[in-house]
């Protein structure tokens, strides 16, 4: 095989890693460069370009290696793909991180790879990587390692020296599904890294009887992804999946990926059109999960198919469902009501018990505070506002969802 | 009318200044123009500015940061919408904190946009490598921002860059860095900057970090706006990027499926662990096939098996329930609060861990996710029935003199019995597959007993567990 240049090596390398979610840049230690080395991190991350579908660019987000010995049926660098085949030298991926980030391209190194050789010998190289950034040239920026199930807890507990943030993908919604379209994979060693991770991150909080603090372990937390519509699980099935993952390693963020199809697909899976719309609601769902309150079943069951209305978000398809719980009285409802309300952010909802100190307000304050008014309409009442039977009526949902045909933009 | 010309740079806490000993001496709005070193010379002149009067002036920490944010926006009625706020707050403050009343609205929407051109800034220079004749690389850039916050927006450079010299040029003017300060000049026109490799290398990234099956320009368009893409490397691609993007996914759906390389199911074979269904001989190996057991489902939620540990020749079986939440994560039976309390008490009444086999009626963790939390839940009768192969498994390969049933589960588990546990405890029942069982509390029981009632039963637990060494002495 002739030899590659870096351009060739970082184009396939980088289009191999297309099919991961996550981008994220946040959450992690505040330090930057002015006592020496290069690089900031910490607050809010940046996204330094967005690709024409729609993600953000973060971080430089590449596979090490795409050659893998595993056959995960969703993934293009199943060792039984024909895909054209790459490995970058830790080097090379020190030096592409560098020069970017000099260049303010990006925030970090989002690294991930296929498995050679095994899984041990993967991670350490990838903890090496990590290493030579932070040790020789003092970055600072931010880096998310994607942890090998497999491999051993000590290279783990290395990595997550080093990392800002450590992630491993449960993949699928159900454990069925990944031992069948990923035979070498198994859904338990997946869920004890994560294990291991969150115990990491635990004793490494608490500080020692002389009271030295512990190195750092992954700052930045530990996050997973899961394929959406390559199997059969139902939008429950998935936030189920997902409300078990939250508790048990207390994960930063569960990214959802639309299974898309991929090049020299596997046979078992279907060339179809990723469900965009599907993993957008499923986004909208975790969010209900994370910041509003609400639990797996009650989103789910807003519908009885067990999926999600794709017509509507999930919280308007939820207060359609629950249509007893309103209207809500702006001026006394408690905070845990008012975020049921559609139309209502967690920042309106903010600022409406900030301004209710400061008075009365009216359906323009809201308007002005950024309430979606058109959406709580009828699911509020105000001084000058009264839902009246709108609450009630049979039509609701239709004033809400739109016309069948512009379904299709969202394809 | 009074005119007060704020400087290019510094502006903020020169109008600070102004203003202050303006509304000292109560100036009303109206009779202040505010100018920028642009701004030309009024038709009719200006009065001169009175000396600060000695009204007390006073603003909130709040305002004063929402006004250093309103400074850098390009609306020249800035200042003196912020000089009316101010001066509307010396006779009423609470409308500061107010986020209905409707210029604190407008102050905090100019606050938005500027945030979000300062945010925009952060992401979008684009630095090319300079030349540079000392040890510290140099590297320039040409941003176009929305508002001047030319000032504002630097200092995240200058701790992000610290190790090298860079200039940012900007039609409101050019910032320098050179490692210690930064530097700002007034504005000069577009500077040239040189080719940079890593530029050619940024563009192959971005045309292939990109999944031409999901087009979604919409909102790459609104986090990305237009504006800002005549001065990035890699915006140019984008047309021919979405062009191509049908024939791709076309070409990908016509290719099909491959018949994979000769070497793949050679690789896969010896990886694929056969599932492994025959009866095992040693404990190792009904470990091992029970870490891979979905005999029920629990194995779903729970992270892993938690097999039994401990002697595996011991005279004594210790049974509990089931692992709790710490178990779990750790893969070990009773590292929890309880089964500290069960190791302390096993201590005390003469009883080394290591002499036993400590392990469980159910494997698995049943749990309810309650936000961040999971809450314990009793396993059901059909886990304990499906659990109960690996249970009599591990009693086989024990074989024990006597086996410590802890709590009801257990003991159903064990002697097939569900009877309330009150009055079986501390005595001795038949085991299903033989042997005796002595029932006794769960450790986890006493933990949630109120304080009156759980030194009693731990005192029990304690004799039960000392009785069980004498059974077996």
């Amino acid at each position: 095989m002739a030899q590659r240049t870096l351009q060739d090596k970082l184009a396939i390398l980088s289009d191999a890693a297309k099919y991961d979610a996550s981008c994220a840049s946040s959450g992690t230690t505040r330090r930057d460069s002015r006592s020496g080395g290069i690089g900031s991190a910490g607050g809010t991350g940046i996204c330094h370009a967005y690709t024409p579908d729609g993600r953000c660019i973060s971080l430089l987000k590449i596979l090490m290696t795409n050659f893998c010995i595993y056959d995960c049926a969703y993934c293009i660098n199943r060792v039984s793909s024909n895909v054209e085949r790459a490995r970058f030298s830790p080097e090379e991926v020190v030096r592409l991180t560098l020069e970017f980030y000099r260049r303010n391209m990006i925030e970090g190194l989002f690294l991930s790879s296929g498995i050679i050789r095994s899984p041990d010998q993967t991670m350490g190289d990838m903890v090496r990587i990590a290493r030579m950034l932070r040790i020789e040239h003092g970055f600072k920026g931010y880096i998310h390692l994607k942890t090998i199930p497999d491999a051993s807890p000590d290279l783990v507990a290395q990595a997550g020296l080093f990392a800002d943030r450590l992630s491993v993908n449960v993949e699928l919604p159900q454990d069925a599904s990944l031992r069948h379209l990923a035979p070498e994979k198994r859904p338990e060693t997946i869920r004890a890294t994560m294990a291991d991770v969150r115990l990491g991150r635990e004793a490494a909080k608490d500080r020692s009887h002389t009271g030295k603090r512990p190195p750092r372990f992954a700052p930045a937390g530990q996050s997973t992804q899961m394929i959406v519509g390559a199997d059969q699980a139902t939008d429950v099935d998935i936030l189920n999946t997902s409300a078990n993952l939250y508790s048990g390693y207390q994960l930063k963020r569960v990214y959802y990926s639309a299974f898309s199809p991929i090049p020299d697909a596997s046979a078992m899976l279907p060339l179809i059109k990723p469900p965009l719309m599907r993993e957008h609601r499923l986004y909208q769902a975790d969010w209900l999960m994370r910041f509003y309150g609400f639990d797996a079943t009650e989103i789910g069951s807003a519908h009885p198919s067990g999926n999600l209305d794709l017509a509507i978000d999930p919280k308007l398809a939820w207060a359609l469902a629950n249509r007893a719980q309103f209207p809500v009285d702006v001026a006394r409802a408690p905070r845990e009501m008012l975020l049921r309300v559609p139309g209502f952010g967690t920042k309106t909802v903010g600022r409406i018990l900030t301004a209710r100190r400061n008075g009365v307000l009216r359906y323009a304050d809201l308007l002005r505070m950024g309430a979606i008014m058109s959406k709580a309409q009828p699911f509020v009442t105000l001084p000058d506002w009264t839902p009246g039977a709108l609450t009630d009526s049979a039509g609701l949902r239709a004033r809400f969802a739109p016309p069948p045909e512009q379904l299709s933009l969202f394809g | 009318m009074i005119r007060v010309t704020l400087p290019r740079f510094g502006r903020f806490d020169a109008w600070r200044q102004a203003a202050r000993d303006l509304a000292s001496a109560r100036v009303p709005m109206e009779g202040v123009t505010w100018a920028d070193p642009d701004t030309p010379p009024d038709l009719f002149g200006a009065d001169p500015a009175p000396p600060p009067g000695d009204h007390p002036v006073i603003a909130t920490q709040q305002f004063l940061q929402l006004a250093r944010q309103v400074a850098s926006h390009s609306d020249p009625e800035r200042w003196s919408l912020l000089y009316g706020t101010l001066m509307r707050a010396q006779g009423d403050r609470r409308f500061l904190s107010n986020p209905a009343d409707p210029m604190m609205d407008r102050l905090s929407r100019m606050a938005k946009s500027v945030r979000r051109d300062i945010h925009k800034m952060h992401a979008f220079v684009r630095f090319h490598e300079l030349p540079s004749d000392g040890p510290r690389r140099a590297f320039g850039a040409w941003f176009e921002p929305e508002h001047p916050i030319l000032e504002a927006g630097t200092p995240f450079f200058a701790k992000r860059f610290a190790d090298m010299d860079w200039l940012i040029a900007t039609p409101e003017g050019t910032a320098r860095f050179d490692g210690d300060t930064i530097a700002y000049d007034d504005p000069a026109p577009r500077p040239d900057l040189p080719d940079d490799a890593s530029h050619d290398l940024w563009q192959t990234y971005f045309a292939n970090i990109f999944n031409p099956a999901r087009i979604k320009t919409n909102a790459m368009r609104s986090e990305m706006p237009k504006k800002y893409w005549k001065n990035l490397p890699e915006t140019r691609l984008i047309p021919d990027m979405l062009a191509d993007a049908p024939r791709r996914v076309q070409a990908m759906r016509d290719a099909g499926a491959t018949d994979a390389p000769a070497f793949a199911p050679k690789i896969t074979a010896r990886l694929r662990q056969q599932p492994d269904d025959s009866i095992p001989d040693t404990l190792e190996q009904a470990a091992s096939q029970a870490a891979r057991c979905t005999r029920c489902e629990l194995c779903h939620a729970a992270t892993q098996t938690v097999w039994g540990q401990g002697d595996p020749a011991a005279r004594l079986m210790l049974v509990g329930e089931a692992p709790g939440d710490q178990e779990d994560l750790a893969g070990l039976p009773f590292v929890g609060p309880a089964g500290q309390l069960l190791h302390r008490t096993m201590a005390e009444a003469g009883l080394a861990p290591d002499r036993a086999w400590m392990t469980n009626a159910v494997k698995h963790f049943r749990f309810t996710p309650r936000g961040k939390r999971r809450l314990h839940q009793t396993p059901d009768r059909d886990h304990v029935d499906q659990c109960r192969w690996w249970l009599n498994l591990e009693r086989r390969m024990v074989a024990p003199r006597l086996t410590v049933a802890l709590g009801a589960t257990a003991a159903f588990a064990l002697t097939g019995n569900r009877k309330p546990l009150t009055p079986r405890r501390g005595l001795v029942e038949p085991a299903r597959d033989g042997g005796p069982v002595l029932i006794t509390w769960h450790p986890s029981l006493i933990l949630r007993l109120p304080p009156d009632r759980a030194p009693a039963a731990l005192a029990e637990l304690r004799a039960d567990l000392a009785q069980a060494v004498q059974m077996v002495a």
